[in-house]
């Protein structure tokens, strides 16, 4: 395996459990090319764990090959085996009694990689991931909230650059806002990094707005349809894929298109050590109201209006930007942050620096041209 | 005052009898512990396993220590092995226990991550459960060594070390001068000891327990 992406094939593979009579996984066969994201997708207790951890062989299969970028991975040594495949599990799964960074280096540690390497890379991952290293690196897990950690976890996943990233149940943890924002993150990271990643979850949204395919799972881990978000939408296999892909399909198509797929609008940005005065004639001079005021690295901290910028420094007037999106997230994402932050939302980009805004007016346009579409086609 | 002058004649001899006390107590706690977690890290996955050594290490409990310490002076003979067999098997249970159940308390999902990015068993072991499971595995140490103290009074019957022998020698001479008192001093002893050791406990926990898992 190199750090290029690789293909994963498994063929027949079944697994018994001792103490059951039917298989766990009964005779699953799947191709997943390099660099796709595949989300398994099905009821809980369908096979979808046990399917993903013979790939890493966590779970050793009953019987079937496995393929992972032409070499056989059963006749690996495991432990080898798993250094080379990232691995992220829902509560994170961080070692408590060691910090942030420890966390992060452990894989890079286990192959032997010089400390000053490790501690280069953990300060990589932890820009990678969005989060400051000098804030966080020595912290305990217990003093980071449950996104962080799960971000924490993505980290350590990909520290030593594996070309494969398991990932189960991730997010499943985390509320609803979180979990929309690391789904973002993840995409961007995948834009950049091009890994073979293999997703388990048992929500349908979240299949459709990470997969490039997606399969969904039967009993015993039977594959029920394996194809793009799209054609699974558009055309469900049977009446068991159409129930779980939920009576709302057609309105999920909103959740198809993405952030950078519409025109963004620029924003009238300020860095924070301005001073409130020059920010107030330069909105004046291009007659706009709102000002979106971004840290020293860019990242959008508060929004300011006019009449605001006679009250003090600008880290203390306005209020705090509470919502962000990305060029990944959807534009239904999006519409929901307009709803709750007002007028106007930032978009960031993988460092959470800022890039953009989408507007009210841009959604609404685009669900305007959406609508026509649909109604001449 | 004849207790105060006994004790500031005899200052000696009286710290070197705590001294010995607290040391064979501490050695036997320590060898009960190697002992004592190895067991638990041999059993601890399996149900019937933890039930057998939690069984078979609290059945020594029961055994009263006059009459264990008596049984092993036909097998040792007198003075510290029989002491130290004695005290490391007092110590056994709550060692073995609280292993068990530190390294079954360690989060599924902890232990699922670190054999997932490849460590391999046994770091995941050392480096992972032992770790976690340490402030259990050290509490279950201190309850053991508060055991101990008393237990290492009695090893005075088959000629042990310790404070046991002021006890001894006082109440063997009950009537007589002083005999009270040199039974007072060495039970006093005895709790002094337990206090400064269960004080060095507290320092050791704090010092050997990583800040990501104290409270
Ligand atoms: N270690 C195990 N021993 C026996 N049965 C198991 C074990 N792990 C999972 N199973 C069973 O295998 C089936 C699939 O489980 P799993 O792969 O965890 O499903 P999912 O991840 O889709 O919820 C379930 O019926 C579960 O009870
Ligand atoms: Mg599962």
């Amino acid at each position: 395996m190199t750090d290029q992406a690789v293909d994963i094939q498994l063929e027949n593979v079944t697994k018994r459990y001792s103490n059951t009579k039917q298989p766990a996984v009964r005779d699953f066969s799947m191709d997943i090319r390099a660099g796709e994201i595949v989300v398994f997708v099905g009821p809980s207790g369908c096979g979808k764990t046990t399917t993903m951890k013979m790939i890493n062989r966590l779970i050793e299969p009953s019987s079937g090959t496995i393929t992972i970028g032409g070499q056989d991975a059963l006749s690996l040594d495991p432990d080898e085996l798993r250094r080379r495949i990232g691995y992220a599990i829902q509560q994170a799964g961080l070692f408590p009694h060691l910090t942030v960074g420890q966390n992060i280096g452990m894989v890079p540690g286990l192959l032997g990689w010089p400390k000053p390497r490790i501690h280069a890379r953990v300060e990589e991952m932890l820009d990678l991931v969005g989060m400051d290293p000098a804030e966080f690196r020595d912290r305990f897990p217990r003093q980071l909230s449950g996104g962080q950690q799960q971000r924490v976890g993505v980290a350590r996943a990909l520290a030593a650059d594996p070309p494969v990233l398991l990932m189960d149940e991730p997010f499943g943890a985390v509320d609803p806002i979180t979990r929309g924002n690391l789904q973002d993150e993840l995409l961007s990271l995948q834009s950049e990094l091009h890994k073979t990643i293999v997703f388990v979850t048992h929500d349908f949204d979240e299949a459709v707005k990470l997969g490039d395919r997606i399969a969904v799972l039967g009993p015993q881990s039977s594959i029920l349809q394996f194809d793009t978000p799209e054609a699974i939408l558009a055309a469900p296999a049977d009446d068991t894929v159409a129930g779980f892909v939920g009576a709302g399909a057609s309105l999920k198509q909103l959740t198809l298109l993405r952030v950078r797929d519409i025109e963004l609008d620029e924003a009238e940005t300020a860095t924070i050590d301005e001073q409130p005065s020059v920010v107030r004639d330069r909105l004046v001079a291009r007659n706009r109201k709102y000002a979106l005021v971004l840290d020293s690295r860019r990242r959008p901290k508060r929004w300011v209006h006019l009449r605001d910028l006679n009250d003090g420094p600008l880290d203390t007037v306005g209020r705090p930007v509470n919502d962000l999106v990305t060029k990944q997230s959807t534009v239904q994402d999006a519409l929901e942050a307009i709803l709750t932050e007002g007028g106007s939302v930032p978009v960031v980009g993988t460092r959470g620096e800022y890039v953009g805004a989408v507007g009210i007016d841009t959604v609404m346009d685009t669900v305007r041209k959406l609508r026509e579409e649909h109604e001449n086609g | 005052m004849p207790l105060w002058t006994y004790v500031t004649a005899r200052w000696q001899a009286l710290l070197m009898d705590s001294y010995l006390h607290a040391s064979a107590v501490v050695q036997a706690t320590v060898l009960a512990a190697l002992i004592g977690v190895g067991l638990g890290v041999a059993v601890y996955r399996s149900p019937l396993g933890s039930a057998v050594a939690t069984a078979l290490t609290s059945a020594i409990l029961t055994i009263p220590s006059f009459a264990l310490l008596g049984l092993l002076i036909p097998v040792l003979g007198l003075g510290v092995p029989p002491t130290m067999v004695a005290l490391v098997l007092y110590a056994l249970l709550p060692i073995v226990r609280n292993t068990v159940v530190g390294l079954n308390g360690v989060d599924r999902s902890v232990v699922d991550a670190a054999r997932g990015i490849g460590m391999s068993r046994l770091r995941v072991l050392t480096g992972v459960e032992l770790r976690l499971a340490w402030p259990a595995i050290l509490a279950g140490m201190r309850v053991s060594t508060q055991l101990l103290m008393g237990i290492a009074a009695i090893a005075a019957y088959v000629k042990g070390p310790g404070l046991g022998n002021l006890i001894f020698s006082g109440l063997s001479r009950v009537g007589s001068v002083n005999a009270v008192e040199l039974a007072l001093v060495g039970t006093v002893g005895v709790i002094v000891i337990a206090l400064l050791l269960d004080g060095a406990y507290v320092l050791v926990g704090r010092l050997t327990t990583s800040r990501g898992i104290r409270d």
